[in-house]
């Protein structure tokens, strides 16, 4: 057979490619490009090489930050995914009063990143807000500005406020997409409440929650605006996670190179913590040889 | 092991029922004797998925009862009535393995582990499972999957009837037949009743001793696939079994006897009889195309048809005619083929059923 040689295909690729590369790579190649050199004015720089990379990796406060991230993220997700679960499993499944709390359920994650912040603002107050106010008059000496347990507790509260109802929405639709014949066999199988969770639930929901972890996880490691807003990184830097340290670097003080470096290892973080979680899950549902 | 009784049961899914039209299942009473393989026959939407869940326990009949042996089941729960059911798409634990899948229901009864290891291992070796038993249920192949949702069934000794719903809708034609075959083995093998569901009247009589075909939630005839064949009860059961269906002439009571139109149909004088009894108007003849008498010259009690169209099926051939404007199908037998546009067939009277508002007339000829 005669194979026609001709090469006018790459130009079908051409428009995909230069969007990836203006929407991508040209964006993240200049971050590299800032990383690796030390700028000093518009025509004054120097190479550094990995010069960035070694000092960010070994500056306490972004260490600091780093920690308290993976504490924030770890801790939201082991609220939010049970709790999440344990919604969607009590939520109607038909009717005016499934679409009722659908709606109530969901109104949290109408809300802009920036106004949450604002709304717990107000509410945790002590002279005006509900929360702030009534656990004062409980006899407990809240203080978000003061005490660090309170900033961590009222941050972690709120997020679960704002993002629980994403996993709730997830199983939600994970749950009704089960058919009712598996329910009707474990009747007949005498199977437990538990053991249906456990042996039907459960397994159908791992791809929505796999789904629903990685989200919650990307989000709450990259989270900004609500301890912003709330906390404003205090008291002291306690409540101050990743993005707002990079923020306080790259505009506050224009450090670009160090930012630049900073930017690649937490892009890197998350990547690689995604990349493990997927996989595991992935290699649980193979058969063991 | 249990004789399933169906006391005067009926079932509505509406809250005030006007007439029959509103009942699922008609009222009806039947008797499944204990071992026994059973199968309820018949389109979408008849009835039989319902009548079955009513009957597993998973649907609480409106009217009637349900009676295992002695006991009236009504109200108890599938858990609590020692059945099976087998789903029409197969329904195993994902995340177990096959012999956890077979042991679970054992489990949940709180079996000891020694006992559960020796039963799984019977079990699994009648479905051929035995090699398939640490490989996870969620890789198998559909009618893999679907011996193990029987498989659970089989496990429990205090099972007395399995129910089948369809189960043989998403396995490939060739394994359907093996299937099929287990699934009769089993049967002999256990002492089980067992009642199947389907709308595939060669799956149904491979698989039963007696049929109950079900139309517009009625059992319309209950018998051996034999008796469904040769005496359809009802004009449905004439249609649906057999292939080509039964074919039916809607004919007029004259002073004279029965007629087409104009052209009188001779019949035996008790149908006739019968017929004028009944003061029904709608009055059938029918008769299966294996017995329609078709010869290319006339003869004794022949009538002339026109000839539409001869289908050669490979083994044998179907030849569709017209009675005047009624539309006949004919099986023919080897040898004959008619040419042309007519012929001359003869509708044998032992062959000709009588029907008078859908419902055979039982006369003694």
């Amino acid at each position: 057979m005669n194979k026609v040689q001709s090469n006018k295909a790459w130009f079908l690729v051409l428009p995909m490619l230069l969007l990836v590369a203006f929407s991508a790579i040209i964006p993240l190649m200049t971050v590299v490009n800032y990383s690796v050199q030390d700028v000093f004015d518009p025509n004054t720089r120097f190479f550094t090489g990995t010069e960035w990379f070694v000092a960010m990796l070994n500056d306490p406060a972004l260490q600091g930050a780093l920690l308290r991230q993976f504490a924030f993220s770890f801790t939201i997700l082991a609220i939010q995914i049970p709790l999440g679960i344990g919604i969607a499993l009590l939520m109607p499944k038909q009717g005016w009063r499934a679409s009722l709390v659908l709606i109530l359920v969901t109104l949290p994650l109408l809300i802009p990143w920036n106004v949450v912040g604002s709304i717990w603002q107000i509410f945790t107050r002590g002279d005006i807000g509900l929360m702030g106010w009534g656990l004062r008059e409980l006899g407990y000496g809240y203080n978000i500005t003061r005490n660090p347990l309170d900033a961590w507790a009222t941050i972690i509260l709120m997020d679960v406020w704002h993002w629980t109802p994403l996993i709730a929405l997830l199983c939600y639709s994970g749950l009704r997409s089960i058919p009712e014949a598996y329910y009707q066999a474990a009747r007949i199988d005498r199977a437990s409440r538990w053991a249906v969770f456990r042996y039907i639930q459960l397994p159908k929901l791992t791809n929505v929650l796999v789904i629903g972890v990685l989200l919650r996880f990307m989000h709450s490691f990259m989270i900004y605006a609500e301890p912003f807003v709330l906390t404003g990184g205090g008291p002291g830097s306690s409540t101050t996670f990743l993005s707002q340290s990079l923020a306080i670097m790259a505009i506050a003080q224009f450090d670009v190179g160090p930012s630049a470096a900073f930017s690649l290892i937490y892009f890197l973080i998350i990547l690689l913590v995604c990349w493990v979680f997927y996989t595991a899950i992935m290699n649980l549902q193979k058969d063991k040889s | 092991m249990a004789q399933i009784t169906l006391n005067a049961l009926a079932h509505t899914y509406s809250p005030d029922p006007a007439g029959p039209k509103d009942y699922a299942i008609r009222q009806m009473s039947h008797v499944w004797q204990q071992g026994g393989a059973y199968a309820l026959l018949g389109p979408s939407g008849c009835g039989k998925s319902t009548l079955l869940n009513i009957i597993s326990g998973l649907l609480e009949p409106s009217d009637g009862e349900v009676i295992f042996d002695d006991r009236i089941v009504n109200a108890l729960p599938p858990e609590e009535r020692n059945i099976a059911q087998v789903f029409q798409f197969p329904v195993i634990y994902d995340t177990m393995t096959v012999f956890d899948n077979l042991a679970f229901p054992l489990r949940n009864i709180k079996t000891p582990e020694a006992q559960i290891k020796g039963k799984v291992e019977e079990v699994a070796d009648i479905l051929d499972l035995t090699p398939l038993l640490s490989r996870k249920a969620k890789n198998l192949t559909a009618d893999e999957k679907q011996k193990v949702s029987m498989g659970r069934g089989l496990v429990r000794d205090d099972v007395s009837a399995i129910l089948f719903d369809e189960p043989l809708t998403v396995i490939d034609p060739q394994l359907k037949w093996k299937l099929r075959r287990k699934l009769k083995e089993i049967h002999q093998r256990f002492n089980i009743t067992m009642i199947y569901v389907t709308h595939d009247q060669l799956e149904a009589s491979t698989f039963a001793d007696k049929i109950a075909v079900m139309y517009e939630g009625q059992v319309v005839q209950f018998g051996t696939p034999r008796e469904l064949f040769e005496t359809p009860a009802h004009t449905f059961v004439g249609y649906f079994i057999g292939s080509p269906g039964m074919n039916f002439l809607e004919v007029t009571l004259t002073p004279q006897g029965l007629a087409f139109g104009t052209l009188p149909i001779p019949v035996a004088p008790a149908l006739l009889e019968a017929a004028r009894h009944s003061g029904s108007s709608n009055i059938k003849l029918g008769i299966r195309p294996e017995f329609i008498e078709v010869s290319e010259a006339p003869g004794d009690e022949t009538l002339a048809v026109e000839v539409e169209d001869v289908q050669d099926l490979g083994t044998y051939a179907i030849l569709s005619f017209r009675i005047g404007s009624a539309a006949f199908k004919a099986r023919l037998d080897e040898g004959v083929s008619p040419q042309g546009p007519r012929a001359h067939v003869r509708l044998p009277a032992e062959a000709t059923h009588l029907y008078i508002d859908e419902y055979r007339v039982e006369v003694t000829q």
